[in-house]
Formats: C-alpha cells, sequence, structure tokens
C-alpha cells in the first residue's frame, strides 16, 4: 500500500485521536504509530502565560514541513505520517502541533518523530508570542533545540 | 521585488510587507539587509544584529551570501520558535 503523508497548518483545533485512527484505518502493514502532542504551557519557568500567539509564514511553512516530511519518508520505512500545526491565539491546555508516524516497527515510526519534531522547532517559519500580565513578548529560539536538530545531520 | 517581514523584524519596520527596488549593486542577502538597515530608524532597529536574522528567498531558508537576483519574494525574521 502507498505511503500517506498529511501536512495542515490551521488555526483550527485537531482531534488527536481520530489523526491516529486515520492513519492506520483499513491497513495491516502498521506495526507501530507513534504520537507526539505539543500543547500550550500555562507557565513559562515562573511566570505565568494567558496565552501563546503563532504567527507563521503562510505558504513557507506548508512547504517547509512537507520538506521534512519527505526526508523522513526517505530516510526511514515509513508506512506514512502526519503532520498540523497550529497558528493564532492558543490558550494553555490547547494543542499547538501533532506529529503522527506509522511504521512496522517502533524504532523508525519513534525516530522519525523525533527527527520532524526537531526539524519544525528550528526551521518551521512560526514564532509564538506570550501573553502575560505585563504584556506579552517574542519566546526566544533556544540554543538547546539546534543542538537536537544538528545531531540528526550526523 | 516584495520583501515579508515577521515577528519582531516586522514589528520593528512597522509594516508586514512591501515593494521595494534595491540599486543593482546590491547582489547577496546580507547586502540586502546593510541596504535595508539604512532605510529608516525602524530598519536600522530591526537589522541591528544581522547575524541574528533568518532569510528566506521564494519561501526557501537561504545563507547570507546567496545571491538575491531573480526573487520574487525575500523575507526576514527572526530565528523560529515553533513546535
Amino acid at each position: 500500500m502507498t505511503a500517506i503523508v498529511t501536512v495542515r497548518v490551521q488555526h483550527e483545533d485537531f482531534d488527536t485521536a481520530a489523526e491516529i485512527a486515520a492513519l492506520g484505518k483499513g491497513r495491516t502493514d502498521i506495526g507501530a504509530i507513534v504520537s507526539f502532542s505539543g500543547l500550550c504551557r500555562g507557565n513559562d519557568h515562573e511566570t505565568p502565560i494567558s496565552a501563546l500567539t503563532l504567527e507563521h509564514y503562510p505558504g513557507m511553512a506548508e512547504a517547509e514541513i512537507m520538506r521534512h516530511a519527505e526526508q523522513a519518508m526517505a530516510r526511514w520505512p515509513l508506512q506514512g505520517l502526519t503532520v498540523i500545526h497550529r497558528f493564532g491565539r492558543i490558550t494553555p491546555g490547547e494543542n499547538i502541533v501533532l506529529v503522527v508516524t506509522a511504521s512496522s516497527h517502533r524504532q523508525a515510526a519513534f525516530e522519525a518523530a523525533e527527527f520532524l519534531m526537531d526539524y519544525l522547532k528550528t526551521n518551521a517559519p512560526f514564532w509564538k508570542r506570550e501573553e502575560t500580565e505585563d504584556g506579552g513578548s517574542w519566546v526566544e529560539a533556544k540554543s538547546h533545540d539546534d543542538a537536537a536538530a544538528a545531531r540528526w545531520t550526523k | 521585488m516584495k520583501v515579508k517581514y515577521f515577528a519582531w523584524v516586522r514589528e520593528r519596520i512597522g509594516k508586514a510587507e512591501e515593494t521595494i527596488e534595491p540599486p543593482a549593486d546590491v547582489r547577496t542577502v546580507s547586502e540586502l539587509i546593510a541596504w535595508l538597515t539604512a532605510q529608516g530608524e525602524g530598519y536600522a532597529y530591526a537589522f541591528e544584529k544581522p547575524k541574528v536574522i533568518r532569510t528566506a528567498i521564494d519561501q526557501t531558508h537561504v545563507q547570507p551570501d546567496t545571491a538575491i537576483s531573480g526573487a520574487r519574494e525575500i523575507a526576514f525574521f527572526p530565528p523560529m520558535t515553533g513546535g
């Protein structure tokens, strides 16, 4: 059966269980499905956060995620993968991002999910702005995220 | 060419996009950043640390030494913080 690659960039929330079920539906060649959900936290260290606003670059966001999805498909034996990334205002407890990978065996599914998340963090054109009591500020990029993405080039 | 700005680069410049016509001797991304820096206070503030700025040409990441000739759309933005 052919592999199914789904990339969506949207404001609306998504149903994690439904996305996992959709990837495996009607197939008997998948032995492992791994999913990662990124959620909006209600604090950054000690500072309470009332919401995050995610700005994105329409067009490039989809294209960049698709480029990494294709790299993952080429690098691991996957039966399919789904990436959904939200934009706009998101409040604590809500979903931000979902990565689902399907393979015959768990190792490929785990590794591909981690690869996709590491690259989403550093290469997908999204920017988080935190809303706090005293206004808000842009979230700064973290060097450990760059290091996490760099290990896949070894 | 069309230029787009995102996140705090957009806020500091005060606009999300514009059409620019840099002179012919502006050939690379870093030369374009240097030229934009001289276009006003907001630009100087946005590009005060040029090494921090990321650039995409026609929706693909590029490096500071990439040539800008033939570009339809150039975007400048801070390091990404999605995921």
